[in-house]
């Protein structure tokens, strides 16, 4: 399956925030995450998740900082701000609205029933 | 058997970080891409690297793989351009890396140093009694002298000239300084102002000393040198722009409360602020250097054609209207004017090109204006040495036709290498060679005026 790209950019800001309240993490690390959450189906092209975390640390949702890696590589680390827990609050409402109506079309339409039998 | 695998793994894992080397290098020259956010690219690849190797795959295969995920780098480039957009504006004062940010610290605050000490050294001559208003001949002679030796000083200093190297510099500034001085210049004597004039550019071409770094036979230095004096000039003019809307604004705010600011901007801001920015535009050519285009060939560029075009229909209205050229003092300096103006263009053109190139219509356009500006000289010459047999020799006219004959006979010998580089029967190195084998020329003429034709003419 093929997850549209306009889908995919939606959804990353959200994954992001999400993953980071689990705590301080960094670039291919959340990319992993991001594949495991989605059973590999939400694909992104692994550079462009840098230029999203940028943008969300200018927006002052996330703070970044330079830290060491297991192997002792510099690794730039990123961690939740007071900022950005509120924008992921506002994005989960934001989310259930979207996702709520979806639930209430397209899968009634199109998936007739799923547990009625 | 256990020494070939070790081999082996070892060949492999260089080999992988040849490759990680090699991707890096092609995200050097994206402007967008700061080597922080290589940095960080770099470290994504490797983790993505070491996890392909742990799942069983080989160093060849995983590196693929993992450069594959990550992207093209032509469309990460794009998302990190629409994130900063302001990186793909070349900042001069601010280099955002924080890379290198100290050595330009450390010169700016120098050459803030030098700048202020040109200006002490131009106001200093008042404590002695010496006012600007009684003294213009002094000032006007000595104006170089109050600021070249801190732009030679500051260069000095960044190229860390050796000590006998300080010495030479040292040299023709005490020669200059002594001569200028003391030779019994006649009041309102042409051979003074003649002298006032031409110092500042044999002063500039020892301040090339210490820009070369005592290399100056090195034509790669002097062509250097030719580079920073274009840009320097344009980096000069923007400073005056600026200083021009600062006084005039000094002037209007301070007239709005009954204050006269004339004494305030003429005695002060004007001379301390003109000779400071010598000092301030070379250090900003030096910053940025590396950072942006070269602005002097650009124009340089746009004004050949145009300057052709001008002499072109000059040398057609001549021929037409019959006329000659009124051949006074005035003609032989403006003529004079013109030929700096192509041989400045021919300079800049040169500079800034790529000696390797085949020659094309750029070329030609050259050799077409350097036959235009000796044509029209030729006549402006003709006119003028009929004026010279006719009234004798002075200061003025000697040192106006010297200027004549030798830009003439750098012209002259261009457009024959020109000739020869569209006929193709000389590399292009030659015409570059030629134009920095001549530079000394220059100098030493500029010197001769200022030296030796005070007492050549009795000091008139």
């Amino acid at each position: 399956m093929n997850i549209g790209k306009d889908l995919v950019a939606a959804s990353a800001t959200p994954l992001i925030l999400a993953i980071l309240k689990e705590g301080e993490s960094y670039g291919y690390a959340i990319i992993k995450r991001v594949a495991e959450l989605s059973g590999g189906e939400l694909h992104w092209t692994d550079g462009m998740l840098y230029p999203v975390l940028h943008r969300l640390e200018r927006n002052g949702f996330v703070s970044a900082g330079w830290g060491r890696s297991e192997s002792g590589r510099r690794r730039k680390y990123y961690r939740l701000t007071d900022r950005g827990e509120e924008e992921l609050a506002s994005q989960r409402r934001q989310w259930q609205v979207v996702d709520s109506a979806l639930r209430q079309m397209l899968f009634r339409s199109f998936q007739p029933v799923p547990q009625g039998g | 058997m256990s020494q070939e695998t070790n081999h082996s793994t070892s060949g492999n894992h260089t080999s992988l970080e040849e490759g990680i080397a090699e991707w890096r290098s092609y995200l050097r020259p994206r402007r967008a891409i700061h080597s922080v956010d290589a940095d960080e690219l770099e470290d994504h690849l490797r983790g993505q690297v070491s996890a392909l190797l742990e799942a069983g795959l080989s160093e060849d295969e995983a590196f693929l793989i993992a450069v594959k995920r990550i992207g093209e780098l032509d469309e990460i480039s794009r998302e990190f351009a629409r994130e900063y957009s302001e990186r793909l504006w070349k900042r001069l004062v601010v280099t955002p890396d924080g890379e290198d940010n100290k050595g330009n610290g450390r010169d700016i605050l120098v050459a803030v140093a030098l700048a202020c000490a040109a200006a002490a050294a131009i106001k200093a001559p008042e404590l002695l009694g010496l006012s600007m208003d009684w003294n213009e001949e002094f000032y006007a002679r000595n104006l170089s002298l109050f600021v070249l030796p801190f732009l030679a000083a500051f260069f000095a200093w960044k190229r860390a000239l050796t000590p006998v190297g300080r010495l030479w510099l040292t040299a023709p500034f005490l020669v200059a300084a002594v001569a200028i001085n003391l030779m019994p210049f006649a009041l309102g004597g042409h051979t003074e102002a003649l002298a006032a004039l031409h110092l500042p550019m044999a002063l500039w071409f020892a301040v090339g000393y210490a820009y070369a770094a005592g290399r100056w036979r090195d034509h790669d230095q002097r062509m250097n040198y030719v580079r920073f004096s274009g840009e320097w000039f344009i980096y000069y003019s923007l400073i005056a722009l600026g200083g021009g809307v600062l006084m005039g604004l000094t002037m209007f705010v301070f007239d709005a409360i009954g204050v006269d600011a004339g004494n305030l901007v003429g005695y002060w801001i004007l001379p301390c602020g003109a000779l400071g920015a010598v000092v301030i535009a070379a250090s900003l050519v030096e910053v940025k250097q590396s950072v942006i285009e070269n602005m002097a060939p650009v124009l340089t560029l746009i004004f050949t054609p145009l300057f052709t075009l001008v002499l072109l229909a000059f040398l057609g209205a001549a021929a037409l209207t019959g006329s000659g050229v009124a051949g006074d003092r005035n003609v032989l300096i403006g003529f004079d004017l013109l030929l700096v103006v192509v041989v400045g263009l021919i300079l800049y053109a040169i500079s800034a090109r790529d000696p390797q190139r085949q020659p094309g219509l750029f070329d030609a356009l050259q050799l077409v204006l350097v036959v235009c500006a000796l044509l029209v000289d030729a006549i402006a010459l003709w006119a003028i040495a009929a004026r010279i047999s006719e009234f004798g020799f002075s200061p003025n006219k000697v040192a106006a036709l010297g200027e004549n004959l030798i830009l003439l006979l750098n012209l002259g010998w261009s457009a024959v290498l020109y000739g020869r580089f569209l006929t193709r029967r000389v590399a292009f190195a030659k015409l570059e060679r030629w134009q920095t084998a001549y530079l000394p020329v220059y100098a030493l003429w500029a010197g001769v005026v200022v030296l030796v034709f005070p007492p050549l003419f009795g000091f008139r």
